[in-house]
């Protein structure tokens, strides 16, 4: 298309070759937003349009006005969405927490003490492979109605990519480095806080990454088998109740609380970690 | 060795040397069985020398290197550096691996302040000769820039000023241009020649060029393939400072010629 309206009028050339420079720019704020334009268009067009009961999925004005219904009302509302996200919010940070806590120094540890990861490597496939969501019922037999069960249950889903990753990201330090430190007589620890984990820190946040967006997982499965509060008990509530255009609006807000954490991920990184996009960067061109 | 036997007392009478091999080998124990890299190895190196090691891809160059810096053990021999049987890295020796090995995430300064840090020296009182190392390779304005906004000629005269910084007295160099363009290894012999004059440092360079072997060296190691045993060392008596045009002297091709040969004599090719 470009390419003709170049051939055609070679007076503006620059406006529309700029004009295809920003789309391929920025995607995230041309393409993107158009994306959503046309998912809006075709979820009015299936339900007001072509009428698709209301039951089965609702219009977006249905959605839109539950949503606008749930987040007006102020935080500590207990029938509006604030205060049952910040619940799930809360539960779902400090699982991930201490879930990447532990996967990442133990991803470490058995990585360093090549003994160590190999003794417990079978159980870490054996416990990876296992369905953690299946662990959810056992949580309220363990931990009660409380906050505990949900934070253990998404310590558990968030652990196991961190660990991986960090295992991986052990295995790709360059051996040059090592040999460089040990040639300069480094000690081990030295060897560890200057050398391994500063190389680790690209695999750490991909796993967080995972992580962050599976610690609403965790937290919204530990409410659906017994909570008092929180937006996955809110959604097994207007599930009981029939009531379907609230349950739309508190999966997009559980997508967009997803979202944000995955973001606030990727700004940590940025921060600390700059060095490896920017390598790659300068690999590419 | 015969050939060389002249100089190298005329060497040894000025001082002892720095480091000694008596038949110094490396046996690997792979999985597959065991695999001699070295065998049976004896030199001297004398303070001050600039020596390199030629020999074919696999010929045990990098071991010889890895175990004169104490990253490895000999299997058999003896390795002593400065009078004193080599029992792991000393502060004595530094290496300067093939690939400048940086760490992204310091800046260049930084980078080149490690070996201090590693060592737990004062820091403080290394800054000033790591930013007089960095001028004199030309490298000042880049100091607190990280090292993916370097070149790789850069980069590697980064890691050679990272290797003086500790002051060592024997420089270890494992092909430390290979990865470079010919155009930008040309200068960077040139450069090194220069560092090692003001220096005197001492360095063994692991090379698998027989134009850049003869070009920096005083005596050039060759070595024979896999196992690796020491062919003949040659004397280099060619003027110094030297310059690009030595390569294109009658003597410079007499010493390429010998060489050529005696690498040929392996059966492989470079």
């Amino acid at each position: 298309m470009t390419v003709q309206a170049v051939d055609r009028t070679p007076v503006e050339p620059s406006v529309s070759e700029a004009r295809a420079g920003a789309l391929r720019r920025y995607p995230q704020f041309t393409i993107s937003p158009a994306i959503l334009v046309a998912l809006l268009a075709g979820w009015w067009l299936v339900t007001d349009v072509l009428g698709t009961p209301a039951y089965i999925l609702p219009p977006p004005e249905d959605v839109l006005r539950a949503a606008v219904g749930g987040l007006s009302r102020p935080p500590w509302d207990k029938a509006g969405y604030w205060y049952h996200a910040g619940i799930t919010v809360w539960e779902a940070l400090l699982g991930f927490a201490i879930g990447s806590a532990l996967g990442a120094l133990l991803g470490l540890v058995l990585s360093h003490w090549p003994i160590l990861g190999r003794s417990f490597y079978p159980y870490i496939v054996g416990f990876q492979s296992l369905p953690k969501v299946a662990l959810a019922p056992l949580m309220v037999v363990w931990f009660g109605f409380g906050l505990e069960g949900k934070v253990f249950i998404t310590a558990i889903i968030t652990f196991f990519p961190v660990l991986v990753n960090m295992m991986a990201g052990y295995q790709a330090v360059e051996p040059e480095r090592i040999e460089l430190a040990r040639s300069c007589n480094a000690s081990e620890l030295h060897l560890l806080t200057k050398i391994i984990i500063p190389s680790c820190l690209p695999f750490l946040f991909a796993g967080l990454g995972v992580a962050s967006v599976l610690s609403i997982l965790g937290a919204v499965v530990g409410e659906f088998v017994g909570a008092s509060a929180g937006l996955g008990m809110l959604l097994m509530q207007y599930n009981q109740a029939m009531e379907i255009s609230p349950m739309f609006a508190v999966i997009l807000l559980l997508a967009v609380i997803g979202f944000l954490m995955n973001y606030v991920v990727g700004l940590i990184e940025r921060r600390y970690c700059f060095w490896a996009q920017r390598a790659n960067v300068a690999a590419r061109t | 060795m015969r050939a060389a036997a002249d100089s190298l007392e005329t060497i040894a009478a000025r001082a002892p040397a720095l480091i000694r091999a008596r038949g110094l080998s490396k046996i690997y124990d792979t999985g597959s069985g065991e695999v001699t890299a070295l065998k049976g190895l004896d030199f001297e190196i004398y303070g001050g020398e600039f020596v390199s090691v030629i020999g074919q891809s696999g010929c045990g160059k990098s071991t010889l290197l890895k175990v004169l810096a104490g990253l490895l053990p000999c299997s058999a021999g003896s390795v002593e550096l400065n009078g004193k049987p080599l029992r792991g890295p000393t502060p004595e020796a530094a290496v300067v691996f093939q690939s400048p090995v940086l760490l992204p995430w310091r800046t260049l300064i930084d980078n080149v302040l490690l070996p201090i840090e590693f060592r737990k020296l004062p820091l403080a009182s290394y800054r000033q000769s790591a930013a007089d190392l960095l001028a004199m390779v030309g490298l000042t304005e880049f100091a607190q820039r990280y090292p993916y906004e370097l070149s790789g000629g850069m980069q590697q005269r980064a890691a050679i000023v990272r290797a003086l910084v500790q002051d060592p007295r024997l420089l270890l160099m494992d092909e430390p241009f290979g990865a470079l363009d010919a155009m930008t290894r040309e200068q960077m012999n040139l450069d090194l020649l220069r560092i090692w004059s003001r220096s005197r440092k001492t360095v063994i360079f692991i090379t698998h060029s027989i134009a850049e072997a003869i070009f920096l060296s005083d005596r050039v190691i060759a070595m024979t393939a896999r196992p690796g045993t020491i062919a003949d060392i040659i004397t280099i008596d060619l003027p110094r400072p030297r310059e690009l045009s030595s390569i294109n002297t009658d003597r410079f091709g007499r010493y390429a010629a010998k060489l050529r040969s005696l690498l040929d004599a392996q059966g492989g090719m470079l």
